[in-house]
């Protein structure tokens, strides 16, 4: 077995295991944390399939913006269950069942197909291709998204502001 | 050989743990974190096919574009959930329950 395999099957186990953690761990701030193994795993496995810009975009924008964002809500509304008379969770039987219906469900369509030919591609950087099919196959997708992304931003600010007039 | 089948099964894996923590927590930020590995592992398997099945990188192309969508989605379920903890001091979602009638 070669090193490339051995550290392979090692991000794998980081990625799947962390994930777990998030999906099984108590407190929601262990979750939080765990989240950023996965999506670290995440971009390494984005490496093995020669996505470079993939892999820093996964790292830029999902370990420093969309985590940061999720532990801020994690810490700003951590005081929710110091009653302890509530449960924290849903039945875990009908949530496992869930899960394992949906895996079995997709390995068993990952089982049945015999996917197409294997294309061996070389690595190349990727950047410049995206950024060419950005402006000229994708451009109204990306028109569209950016105008997505506008109205996102300006409905967030509104949603979160306080109401100053109310008090 | 790191085939396309591997890159497969994990992200099928992580789809069922990101399933099963939407249904298991009751915290609407576990919630959010549940959402955030289904939209990843669906980003791999885009990007594994890209690599694996089509000539050109159309399957980057659309992770980038998922990319955009979990961020603004994450931001806006993030304001909103703020907004219902400052008014009612929880965020358990089996409590939200007045626009069920």
């Amino acid at each position: 077995m070669e090193a490339n395999q051995i550290l392979f099957i090692a991000i794998a186990l980081l990625t799947v295991l962390s994930a777990a953690v998030v999906a099984f761990s108590n407190k929601i701030i262990h979750s939080a944390f765990a989240l950023l193994a996965t999506f670290t795993g995440f971009a390494m496995l984005y490496v093995y399939l020669s996505a470079d810009y993939l892999a820093v975009t996964q790292i830029i924008i999902y370990v420093g913006g969309i985590l940061i964002l999720i532990i801020f809500g994690v810490l700003m509304t951590h005081k929710i269950y110091s009653t302890t008379k509530k449960t924290a969770h849903n039945s875990i039987l009908v949530s496992l069942l869930g899960g394992v219906l949906a895996a079995g469900l997709i390995l068993f369509i990952i089982s049945l197909n015999p996917w197409a030919a294997n294309i061996a591609k070389d690595f190349s950087p990727t950047t410049a291709v995206i950024g060419k099919e950005i402006l000229t196959n994708y451009l109204l997708p990306f028109e569209i998204i950016s105008v997505l992304l506008l109205g996102a931003l300006i409905g967030a600010i509104f949603i979160a502001r306080q109401e100053d007039k109310e008090k | 050989m790191i085939q396309l089948n591997s890159f497969l099964i994990i992200s099928a894996i992580v789809f069922s743990l990101g399933l099963f923590t939407v249904i298991y927590k009751k915290n609407a930020v576990g919630i959010l974190m549940g959402v955030e590995l289904i939209l990843n592992s669906v980003n791999l398997n885009f990007i594994a096919f890209s690599k694996y099945v089509d000539v050109h990188i159309n399957g980057q192309l659309v992770a980038i574009f998922i990319i955009v969508l979990a961020a603004a989605e994450a931001a806006i379920a993030l304001a909103i959930i703020l907004n219902i903890y400052r008014d009612r001091a929880n965020i358990d979602v089996t409590q939200l329950d007045e626009m069920k009638h």
